[in-house]
């Protein structure tokens, strides 16, 4: 198929970006997204031109490197898949695609399509961890039996790549589902109750630190998350914040 | 006379560890806080060691490429962790975890390393769970196990089919913990370009900052380069597209042995190539052969009409099909290792029953393991005569419950749905077992330098059982480094900070800022990718599945000339000083070039077939893999002269003290 891309091209941080326009012809169906910008940028380096400059790694959907808000929607137009996972048969011949880096104020961005997401390394070592050092004598992995239920609602929470669709989507860039996934692993499991309030004070605080903005419960979030990481999230995240918010310091 | 000193512990096998650790060097508490320790990457060896010895009060500065440590490509790691637990009163034990190690990798690893990694198998297990791993839980709540390939025990521990991306976000988060108390210091985007030596030890890199194009000089006391495999060298593999050689190869050619490079382990279940665009192969985890039938049709027309579309793969019976695993190996069937299983493909494929359009697929079926799990759930459910249909949609539940992941992963590739239709499935490379030679502290031959995880040779011999890799990363991490590392920086601890202004830092990134420019201004003819993509047809039609001496004779001359091209024409857009990815790559691209070369000749030298490597030359009448125990019972740990195949060689014998070499035999 032949199609156009309009993609966004911001030299630096310090440089006004704009979007550019490019043509590419006798794409396969069953080419990946990011194969397709691979036969693109082979093409530019060919004519002589700058490469388009996007992050990406596994290619299988895992890593998280991967960040491209394709006609409007984080990942482009398929549920359930990151950028690498989409395939253009998703896309039909003569198509224009809008190809944009994400939108966010605590992720800027560094060169046209990738940005900075240091703010979401930053939350988590407010607090997104259980303060255990290595050694060979923490107890028996199985000496504290946890339902299977806890388990694997746990793990579905686990599963967030810290990709950052999720404040690409949301009109008011926040990071709540990010921050309630890692709240809710830790909130679910014997081992993260410890600290469990001073985890929701201190990731939330980190949170607003960055620049995230206010959750209005829209589900932008959940519904562009690549992994599927559910509302009911933020729903904890607020009852953890709340319950930590009134039992003092 | 060999300059190889393993220093593996007197004693006997299962006593060497304990003693080893209660007699080396330690530092104490204030002096570690004046030693600085250089980590780079931060994949589960990576990650694991830099929090671990930060825990322990030395200063650790750790490096990706990546714009997170989170993304390091352990992440991806699919079916599991082996660890030698016992949960399932299946016999297992610590010595049969070792055994099955030794055996799998066919006898051509160090029987004192893989005893310690099946020793601290079971404390991973314990760190994980304590961090907030979620690993899957029976419903009583204590932990599920699965089998994985080569084994007869149930001793591997999953997270449904993303255990690497659980464990290595565990060892992150106690790497993030670190980083917040300031004994960390965390350097994403930035690339090890080079190792500095000062009389004789590594005391820096040279390093890159990949948005600025800055080259910066770090100075530690010990250098950990934990910066995994070199799978990447084929252009095709399951690696990430960033997972490169270089760090290891640079400390290669900074005096480092590199060991076994010929092992590569070529994954039997990965999705099959389509088209000469392809830019990564994707893995579909080795757990699903424990519930995954193998099979070709068993004459060629139906194979025909599978690919014309004539037939479906469902409409063929039972009697019409080959499940070739079970019929040449009816002890272990689906589950014989990787190696074995991957021959198989290819055999199979080679005589013309491949079932897609290249020829290049054999099928992995689940619809028996959906009506037999249909079968017992119905029981449980109280479901008298269920129908077909009940049966298919409660046996698909359980699939979709085990596997779901991999099988929307393989849909969204293929446009086709596994739970109706096989899939359709080809050997693709996915690790090294080979990496940079390390004695029994994981120091390689240059002191203070260590090698861990996928970049070291240690453990897996020549062929890596399922589910041992993120053992192995995270032993090392966790469990071995931060002792052994010890035994060398007890001499450090009067050092002092080295100084980055030292003559030989200079040199380095003299060195490092040349070979930047020199790439960034060639104003050549072809990207990166060009020679890549013709450095990967070489490696995996010459030094692929099957090796023979005159393919890997042509394999080094294609190499080396194909090496002088990207120097003269390769063709990098943009400049040093800037976030550059296609200079990134050419200075990757422009190792593996050396490095593929290496890998050739160790193949060449290793007269025998063992594991992953299997030379033509070497096999039995039934064509079986042929070990050559007299003449190549030794690691093959090469030093650098200059030209890559022309490094000497030098052997450390393998004794075998505590398992008898026997021909493995999974039949």
């Amino acid at each position: 198929m032949n199609l156009t891309l309009k993609i966004w091209r911001q030299k630096d941080a310090d440089t006004k970006g704009k979007i550019e326009a490019y043509k590419v012809s006798d794409i396969s169906e069953h080419m990946s997204f990011l194969e397709m910008i691979d036969v693109l940028n082979e093409q530019i380096i060919n004519e002589g031109g700058s490469p388009v400059a996007f992050d990406h790694d596994c290619r299988e959907g895992i890593c998280g490197m991967c960040s491209m808000v394709i006609n409007g929607k984080p990942h482009g137009p398929s549920d359930a898949i990151t950028t690498c996972q989409l395939h253009m048969r998703s896309f039909n011949d003569g198509d224009t695609i809008f190809i944009e880096p994400w939108r966010a104020n605590a992720f800027p961005v560094i060169k046209d399509l990738i940005v900075d997401r240091g703010s979401f390394d930053r939350i988590i070592q407010a607090g997104g961890y259980v303060s255990v050092n290595t050694s060979g004598n923490t107890i028996d992995a199985n000496a504290i039996p946890i339902p299977k239920e806890d388990a694997d609602t746990a793990f579905d929470a686990a599963t967030c790549i810290g990709c950052g669709a999720c404040v690409a989507a949301c009109k008011n860039s926040s990071a709540m589902l990010f921050v309630g996934a890692k709240v809710s692993q830790l909130a679910l499991l014997p081992q993260g109750q410890t600290e469990r309030t001073e985890r929701a004070k201190n990731m939330v605080a980190q949170m607003d630190k960055e620049g995230f903005g206010a959750c209005t419960n829209t589900g932008a979030c959940a519904a562009e998350c690549p992994k599927e990481i559910s509302l009911e999230n933020i729903a904890r995240l607020n009852r953890e914040f709340m319950k930590a918010s009134m039992v003092g310091n | 006379m060999s300059k190889l000193d393993a220093k593996i512990p007197e004693g006997p096998l299962k006593d060497k560890w304990s003693k080893h650790k209660d007699s080396i060097k330690l530092v104490n508490p204030a002096n570690k806080r004046s030693i600085d320790i250089i980590v780079v990457g931060t994949g589960l060896a990576g990650s694991s060691a830099a929090a671990s010895l930060a825990e322990m009060g030395y200063n650790v500065k750790a490096f990706c490429f990546q714009d997170s440590p989170r993304r390091a490509h352990s992440i991806a790691a699919q079916g599991g962790i082996n660890a030698a637990k016992n949960y399932q009163n299946d016999g297992d034990s610590v010595h049969r975890l070792f055994y099955d190690t030794v055996k799998g990798g066919d006898y051509r690893s160090r029987e004192a390393n893989v005893h310690r990694l099946a020793e601290v198998s079971t404390d991973i297990i314990d760190q994980c769970v304590a961090q907030g791993v979620p690993f899957a839980r029976e419903y009583g709540g204590l932990l599920d196990n699965r089998s994985f390939g080569g084994v007869q025990v149930s001793r591997t521990f999953y997270a449904k089919g993303q255990t690497g991306q659980q464990l290595l976000l565990g060892a992150y988060s106690a790497l993030s913990r670190q980083i917040a108390k300031g004994k960390v210091t965390m350097y994403n985007r930035h690339e090890m370009m080079d190792v500095v030596k000062i009389d004789g030890k590594a005391r820096g890199i040279i390093a890159r900052n990949l948005i600025t194009g800055e080259i910066e000089r770090h100075s530690a006391h010990a250098v950990v380069i934990c910066s995994g495999g070199y799978g990447n060298a084929f252009y095709l593999s399951t690696n990430a597209m960033g997972s490169n050689a270089s760090a290891a190869w640079k400390i290669h050619k900074k005096g480092a042995f590199f060991a076994n490079p010929c092992y590569t382990q070529i994954h039997p279940t990965c999705i099959p190539v389509s088209g000469d665009y392809q830019s990564k192969l994707t893995l579909m985890s080795e757990s699903l052969r424990n519930d995954g039938r193998i099979w070709v049709p068993k004459s060629k027309e139906d194979v025909e009409a599978i690919k014309n579309g004539s037939k479906r793969p469902v409409e063929l019976s039972e009697e019409e099909r080959d499940y070739y695993l079970e019929r040449r190996y009816p002890a272990f069937g689906n589950l014989v290792p990787r190696d074995v299983a991957s021959r198989a493909a290819k055999e199979r494929c080679d005589a013309g029953y491949g079932v897609n359009e290249t020829g290049q697929a054999v099928f992995l079926d689940f619809a028996a393991a959906i009506e037999r799990y249909g079968k017992i759930e119905a029981n449980t459910s109280g479901l008298d005569n269920p129908t077909a249909e009940d049966v298919t949609r409660l046996g698909t539940d359980v699939i979709k419950s085990k596997y779901g992941n991999l099988f929307q992963m393989y849909e969204k590739i293929t446009d086709d749905n596994p739970y109706e239709t096989p899939m359709k499935i080809f050997p693709a490379v996915h690790y090294t077992m080979g990496g940079i030679w390390v004695d029994y502290n994981l120091m390689t031959t240059v002191p203070g330098l260590y090698a861990l995880g996928e970049a070291n040779f240690s453990d897996h011999g020549a062929n890596r059982l399922g589910a041992s890799a993120l053992m192995q990363g995270l032993a090392d991490g966790y469990f071995v480094i931060p002792y052994t590392i010890g035994d060398f920086l007890a001499d450090d601890i009067r050092t002092g900070e080295i100084s980055t202004e030292s003559p030989e830092f200079a040199a380095a990134e003299k060195e490092v800022t040349e070979l930047v420019n020199k790439l960034a201004n060639n104003n050549g003819e072809h990207s990166v990718d060009y020679y890549h993509k013709q450095l990967g047809l070489i490696m995996w039609n010459k030094c692929g599945m099957a090796r023979n001496e005159k393919h890997l004779k042509e394999a080094i001359s294609e190499i080396q000339a194909l090496r002088k091209e990207f120097w003269e024409k390769v063709k990098v857009p943009g400049n040093a000083n800037e976030l550059n990815p296609e200079l990134e790559k050419a200075y990757r691209v422009a190792d593996f070039l050396e490095m593929g070369e290496l890998m050739c000749q160790d193949a060449l030298s290793r007269e025998e077939s063992a594991g992953g490597h299997f030379r033509e030359e070497s096999q039995t009448e039934e064509g079986e893999a042929k070990r050559d125990d007299a003449n190549f019972a030794y690691v093959a740990a090469w030093e650098f002269t200059g030209t890559p195949s022309e490094a000497n060689l030098h052997k450390e014998d393998l004794k075998f003290e505590n398992i008898e070499l026997k021909q493995r035999s999974y039949k």
